[in-house]
């Protein structure tokens, strides 16, 4: 297990927890730390509640654990919401003279920091700044340099003008003061040691937006929806600067219909929602596919059905990627396993819609896309990134898609299935596209014989993908062991930790982490050389174990997670090895 | 090459299934000459149409076109003109699919102002579904979801448009061939959301909104001292039920184009780059 050092704030929403939460996350990156933060809605008890907890160390780190370190609490439920967590030990940051907060007992064993975090905000300049002064006195309790915080102060509130910076550094600064004067005698452990390491942080959803960017995307529309809106907010002022356009739509259902029109035109485009909005987008999508228009859909999944629980995790919409609309026709879903995925996993996005003239389907969810992580750069190198546009022709090229009449055939029927594709404007490449089943020209057909060759020319595209393209899992754990392991999307992370736990144990296996949900990698071999298989997924139904079970005619046991909270590594490590030795969930035949 | 273009060189080699009569027929066509009129061609047209028996218009001309999804037209039409500026963007739908399916896009594209032209082809009743009312059908038009009448007032699109920030709004009839030329043209001409209503009667089902009901009921505005920049005198005429009116109702002098508001002047189907564009790295600094 890494050494590592585990932070929260809470309070009600409202109170700067996010913000604040990502002030002290900014300050650990910068301070050469790895950073692995998680949102807490999870109510034990009421909504209203929420926390930013940030998992540290000089180690990278990839999953959540149930254990705090230090806490600051806004509210007295903040403390009663987490006290499963903290331990002996666990430094309390709070100000008694919050009414609220008044009566507050801080349990014995743990550290009782009662700060005026107000007052000396007002001395500083202003009560707003409340939360920063117990930054800094979080700062005096963890042995954290506090110049860390300054840079990171200085980032959130540079564009506010220097004197909201300098107020901001001596709230902080008031903070650790107080620390140090009232409670000197405290018995704090904690030293969060610094490197020369540069990091950047981000989440999953910044990372798709700039692999859109990187990826030549131009035109962006969506509909505000959590927890993909920070996609459309992280493109909207960046996306100009290459010569791209953001539009806020007035539903889903215009913000596909307007992705597809650029795309139409030729632009690189792309649309993100969540659950509902999929729902919405799945007609105009069984349009995309047919008329053939490559386009980037980025689903980042929330707890469903309908309005469900837009704030917490599930991976709940595989089974609406993979078959959602009526009618039968091709698509691809990827679905990127980390957040430096999510941006390498777009740009291949974009690319596999332009090569096989298809939809793509982005599956990310919400325990990485609206959590933000550390990564060193070089994992978002640019120069790695390349672009692939497939078969578009021009004025010189494309007479030879023409009938004898001069018509353009964007539907050409070829041996790999991808058809030659003009941008509007291009001489001689006039044509229809329609959702109407259609001749090679575009037009409208009922022939049998065309129907039966249009529908097998969309399906050889997939064939031609899975020639072509590499579609293997990622791979972790011990390659040789008897048993595997296999999962999709943000769970990762937590299994690779898991592995730890699972060293311990002397349990031995092999992960598989899939990204291409659709073309897919043929897993019959993987399973036929392992004892026992494992899929572990965040849905009720155990929707990629019926994939998997489907494609090597296997069945699997399941682990299921449902309950809106993502995987821990210890209580995942305990799940495995309860299902392996017989005792996991039941497996309904 | 405008200068040779003809507007039979907008039309396609399939043979409209329009019912013999069909309004449609005079309002393509007129759509067909504007288009040539104002020097466009084939190759730099793209057609957007809904869905119903107007949808099928992309079908019947050639160009650059999309036939979308029901009521989901303009939104594709603003994708395509914001993607590529140089493309001259023409959305034609029906009633059903602008002021039923797709009331809520036709809001919004009203007030997004994107520099095309709305052709909606206005006969009151749902033709190729076999004749049910549609959002535009009078009070008391009797059809066979509607045995009693739709017992509600029919959409008034001219109001709606004006309510919702319009900068051209026109209505024109298509049996009036040259007329309705000349108003689509403007609607092609106006540097903004150009919105034509346009009544192109349903022989087979409707036989009230008929055109010799038209004909005689008709006022023509270019033969009034009417003038369209005047907004009270716009408001007066597009809620007035007494009459149907025929030219342009309203046109905003001051139009300015989203495209131009929001600085959008390049051909997006361009990408000069084979890997990521120049600058991408400043990107991943500012997460430091």
């Amino acid at each position: 297990m890494p050494a590592d050092f585990n932070w929260a704030i809470g309070g009600e929403a409202g109170d700067g927890i996010d913000s604040t939460g990502k002030i002290f996350a900014q300050a650990l990156s910068r301070a050469g730390r790895h950073v692995f933060t998680s949102k807490d809605f999870a109510s034990r008890i009421r909504g209203g509640y929420t926390a930013y907890k940030v998992r540290t160390s000089t180690e990278k780190v990839r999953s959540v654990v149930d254990r705090l370190d230090v806490l600051v609490a806004l509210t007295p439920r903040t403390i009663e919401e987490n006290m499963d967590e903290l331990h002996e030990g666990s430094v309390i940051i709070y100000d008694g003279d919050r009414t609220t907060m008044a009566d507050v007992e801080i349990p014995d064993g743990m550290v009782d920091l009662d700060v005026p975090l107000k007052s000396l905000a007002e001395d500083a300049g202003g009560a707003i700044m409340r939360n920063v002064v117990a930054l800094g006195a979080a700062c005096e309790a963890t042995s954290f340099d506090i110049e860390h915080l300054d840079s990171s102060l200085k980032k959130r509130f540079g564009d506010k003008g220097q004197a909201i910076v300098e107020n901001n550094k001596q709230a902080a600064r008031l903070g650790q003061e107080y620390v140090q004067e009232n409670y000197p005698d405290a018995d704090l452990d904690y030293d969060l040691e610094t490197t020369d390491n540069d990091y950047v942080l981000l989440n999953g959803d910044e990372a798709i937006g700039m692999g859109a960017i990187a990826a030549g995307c131009k035109y962006y529309a969506g509909y505000p929806i959590t927890p993909a809106t920070d996609v459309m907010t992280y493109l909207k002022g960046r996306i100009e600067h290459f010569g791209g356009h953001v539009v806020q739509a007035e539903d889903e259902l215009a913000a596909i219909n307007l992705a597809l029109g650029a795309a139409r035109a030729g632009a690189r485009s792309m649309t993100a929602t969540s659950g509902p909005g999929i729902d919405l987008m799945a007609e105009t999508f069984g349009l995309v596919a047919t008329s053939e228009t490559p386009l980037v859909v980025v689903d980042v999944m929330r707890s469903g059905p309908s309005t469900g629980m837009p704030t917490k995790q599930e991976q709940g919409d595989l089974n609406m990627m993979l078959y959602g609309g009526h009618g039968e026709i091709p698509r691809f879903v990827l679905a990127p396993t980390t957040v430096n995925e999510c941006f390498w996993k777009t740009v291949e996005a974009f690319n596999l819609a332009e090569k096989y003239q298809t939809p793509v389907y982005l599956a990310a969810d919400l325990a990485m896309a609206v959590t933000e992580q550390t990564f060193e750069p070089e994992a978002f190198d640019m120069d790695a990134v390349e672009i692939d546009r497939g078969k578009v022709v021009d004025e010189d090229t494309i007479e030879d898609h023409q009938t004898e009449s001069g018509g353009f055939k964007p539907h050409e029927i070829t041996e790999d299935g991808v058809s030659p594709r003009a941008f509007p404007g291009t001489a001689g490449g006039a044509h229809m596209s329609t959702g109407l089943e259609h001749d090679e020209q575009g037009r409208r057909t009922e022939d049998t014989e065309m129907r039966v060759k249009q529908v097998d020319k969309r399906a050889r595209k997939v064939e031609t993908a899975r020639e072509r393209e590499d579609f293997s899992p990622r791979e972790f754990g011990n390659p040789d062991a008897d048993n595997l392991v296999v999962t999709w999307g943000s769970n990762e992370g937590t299994l690779v930790e898991a592995l730890e736990y699972l060293d311990d144990d002397e349990v031995d296996v092999r992960i598989l982490s899939c990204p291409y949900i659709f073309p897919r990698a043929d897993l019959t071999e993987e399973f036929e050389a392992a004892d026992q298989v494992v899929v572990v997924e965040c849905n009720a139904t155990g929707q990629f174990a019926d994939v998997v079970e489907h494609d090597t005619l296997r069945r699997v046991q399941r682990i299921n997670k449902y309950d809106g909270v993502q995987f821990k590594a210890d209580e995942l490590a305990n799940d495995i090895k309860e299902t392996l030795a017989g005792e996991g969930q039941e497996v309904e035949a | 090459m405008s200068s040779q273009v003809r507007f039979t060189d907008f039309k396609s080699d399939k043979q409209p299934t329009w019912c013999p009569g069909c309004g449609d027929f005079g309002t393509m066509n007129g759509m067909m000459k504007a288009l040539a009129e104002t020097g466009n061609d084939p190759d730099n047209t793209f057609v957007v149409a809904g869905i119903g028996c107007s949808g099928k218009i992309g079908t019947y001309m050639h160009s650059y076109a999309i036939h979308g999804v029901h009521g989901r037209a303009l939104p594709v039409g603003a994708g395509v003109k914001m993607a590529n500026p140089d493309l001259e963007v023409m959305v034609a739908g029906g009633d059903g699919d602008g002021y039923s399916i797709g009331a809520g896009h036709f809001v919004h594209a009203v007030r997004r102002n994107v520099d095309m032209s709305y052709v909606v082809m206005d006969n009151r009743i749902y033709g190729l579904t076999k004749g049910q009312a549609s959002p535009t059908s009078r009070e008391d038009f009797e059809t066979s979801t509607t045995p009693e009448g739709p017992q509600q007032p029919p959409v008034n699109p001219l109001a709606l448009a004006l309510a919702s920030g319009a900068t051209f709004i026109a209505q024109s009839f298509s049996s009036d061939a040259l007329r309705h030329q000349e108003i689509v043209q403007q609607a092609i001409e106006h540097d903004g959301f150009g919105f034509v209503n346009v009544f192109s009667p349903c022989v087979t089902f409707n036989d009230v909104d008929t055109y010799d009901y038209f004909r005689d009921s008709l006022v023509d505005l270019a033969e009034t001292d009417y003038d369209p920049t005047d907004r009270e005198a716009a408001k007066e005429k597009v809620l007035d039920s007494g009459k149907e009116y025929m030219g342009v109702l309203y046109r905003d002098e001051d139009s300015v184009p989203y495209g131009e508001t929001h600085g959008l002047d390049a051909d997006m189907s361009d990408i000069d780059h084979d890997g990521a564009p120049e600058g991408a790295m400043d990107l991943v600094r500012e997460f430091y």
